[in-house]
């Protein structure tokens, strides 16, 4: 049988192999819909916001589900139990055991409030994100986070995460 | 006739798993049929009256109303926490895809199809974005794959032995046929930049839930899933499109995919972070612990079922590794002094669930029954005190360690550590 009898299907799968069915994107499309966050402060918008805004917009638009002082309930517990990780209680939140700020703003921009996300403005994703850290003192109460200033806030787990990706390290 | 001493496999009454079962022997029924009988006369009700139409899309008979998930829905948020699958009252391994696990962080979205796309972004030479019906013209792979959440079998982690169902344990794990395109050849068409390591994916649900995902993974074996168990993925796991990562963390198979951003680190996202991380004695918390260790439950007997005294039962589970396939489970009906292996159902696929089976002969004392799976990479499950000391307190997450149940001399069955 000779390789010619195959030289259609050769074809056709040569086809599939590079099928270039996207549609090409440009910067401002991509700029619409990436709100991806990290903690080198990459992907922040502009924007700021102060610990004393982020209290009023904590008191209306977060405190029902997530309690005075971010001290929880009905909902998680936002505050809070640092110093505790290494102890027979640990208590986990976001400023006790979080490793990085910036994943608070990329979470509230993303997810919160629960019955309305993706309604706060950048500039209240900032202040809120402000008051929440402020209320452990891990920024100061007169703090204003921007893009440049959020991403240097040192959390107080920040080094308290061993990636087990690709193999577990050799001493745990 | 071999007699049943001879298949003792291991200690109170495991048989070998190439013992044949055999049903017993059947009366049969002489009768003398008379010239005006009709045979209606013996007949079921079902048999003597014409039966129910055709219908658009069938559903299971009646007498399985109960066979549906299990849920909590939190009190002002429908939407948010899990669903279990009934694996106690299910057989095989495939999972109806009304029965599939599920696991929201606000709900289902309700995706005009038209309008959806998937972005891939960020370290790529040329960013692109693909439709359903941009991805359809690609050639599609099929594979059976598990899913399971990495907080299953977390009761496992209390103190207290939880007395509830293998689901109420387990149920937190499906597997289905799943079909789309292989990740490889659309990040392929991209241009993977140099330096690229992560994939950041996201979900188009009220919660945009976000994971970061090796790219090593994504260039192995990841599928964009549009079709599970042949029909197109239903709402609850991703319409019109999932993230498949075979083997890896339910949480990072991202339902309702809409961007895959290209980066060198991953983000710290949430669901990475706050949750499935183990913090360890000393303070410091396992993160990217990605791949579904090797885990195996006995499903049949277990909490909720009763054994209707001594004699010669089939003890039958689950089998699962997200590392490959199952190489082999034992059974133990000593509290794991004795073991024997039980059969597998063939054929056993990698990163799938493999049914395992083998005959035991109870003698109606008080019995605890365990299972011990090992996988193709040579993992074994630790025993439950193994997995918990690894940990500091509260920890759940990844919980893979030998679950067993206590059957009691009056045939009911609990959940019991050993």
């Amino acid at each position: 049988m000779s390789i010619s009898k195959f030289a259609p299907l050769l074809f056709a799968l040569g086809c599939f192999a590079q099928q270039n069915a996207g549609r090409v994107l440009t910067a401002e499309d991509v700029a619409k819909i990436d709100i991806t966050v990290a903690p080198n402060g990459s992907g922040l918008p502009a924007g700021s916001g102060s610990v004393s805004e982020g209290m009023e917009i904590y008191a209306k638009k977060c405190q029902s589900c997530h309690g005075i002082e971010g001290r929880g309930q009905p909902q998680d517990r936002l505050t809070g139990g640092i110093g505790t990780l290494a102890s027979s209680k640990p208590v986990k939140t976001p400023v006790s055991y979080w490793p990085a700020a910036t994943t608070l703003f990329d979470y509230i921009r993303r997810a919160m409030p629960i019955n309305a996300p993706e309604s706060l403005t950048n500039h209240e994703v900032y202040a809120v994100t402000a008051y929440i850290l402020s209320i452990d003192s891990v920024v100061g109460k007169d703090a204003v986070l921007d893009a440049k200033t959020l991403p240097r806030v040192k959390m107080p787990n920040r080094d308290g995460f061993v990636s087990y990706w690709p193999v577990p390290p050799r001493k745990p | 006739m071999r007699r049943i001493n001879d298949e003792i496999a291991a200690g109170n009454g495991l048989l070998h798993r190439r013992t044949l079962l055999r049903g017993g022997m059947f009366a049969t029924a002489i009768g003398v049929a008379r010239a005006d009988d009709t045979i209606g006369d013996n007949a079921p009700a079902w048999m003597k009256t014409p039966g129910r139409g055709f219908s658009g899309y069938g559903f299971p008979a009646r007498s399985q109303e109960k066979v549906q998930r299990t849920f909590n829905a939190a009190p002002g948020r429908p939407g948010t926490g899990s669903s279990r699958t009934p694996i106690h009252l299910l057989e095989g391994t495939i999972t109806p895809n009304g029965l599939h696990f599920e696991r929201h962080h606000n709900g289902i979205p309700d995706i005009d199809v038209s309008r959806h796309e998937l972005l891939i972004h960020g370290m790529v030479r040329r960013p692109l974005a693909f439709s359903v019906d941009a991805l359809m013209r690609y050639p599609m792979e099929t594979h059976i794959r598990f899913i399971e959440c990495p907080g299953n079998s977390g009761g496992y982690a209390q103190a207290q032995p939880a007395q509830t169902t293998a689901a109420g344990i387990n149920g937190l794990l499906s597997c289905s046929e799943w079909t789309g395109v292989r990740l490889s050849v659309l990040l392929g068409e991209a241009g993977l930049l140099n330096g690229a390591r992560w994939v950041i994916a996201e979900g188009a649900d009220a919660a945009a839930m976000s994971r970061s995902v090796p790219v090593e993974k994504c260039l192995d074996d990841a599928v964009i899933a549009l079709y599970q168990n042949g029909e197109a993925v239903r709402p609850e796991q991703g319409y019109p499109m999932r993230l498949l990562l075979p083997g890896f963390e339910g949480n990072q198979n991202v339902k309702w995919l809409r961007r895959l951003k290209v980066t060198d680190a991953p983000v710290d996202a949430r669901d990475e972070t706050s949750h499935y991380t183990e913090l360890m004695p000393g303070g410091k918390a396992r993160q990217f612990m990605f791949a579904q260790a090797v885990k195996s439950a006995i499903i049949k007997p277990s909490f909720g079922m009763t054994m209707r005294g001594p004699g010669i039962y089939e003890i039958s589970g689950l089998a699962w590794s997200g590392a490959g396939r199952v190489k082999q489970v034992e059974i133990s009906a000593d509290g794991g002094k004795s073991w024997a292996v039980a059969a597998l159902g063939e054929p056993v696929l990698s990163k799938a669930l493999t049914r395992f089976r083998l005959p035991w002969q109870w003698n109606g004392a008080p019995a605890v029954l365990a299972s011990r799976a090992t996988d193709e990479s040579g993992d074994v499950q630790p025993t439950r005190a193994a997995w918990v000391a690894q940990y500091a307190a509260g920890q759940f997450y990844h919980f893979n360690g030998i679950q067993s149940w206590g059957v009691e001399a009056d045939g009911t069955v609990k959940n019991v550590y050993i």
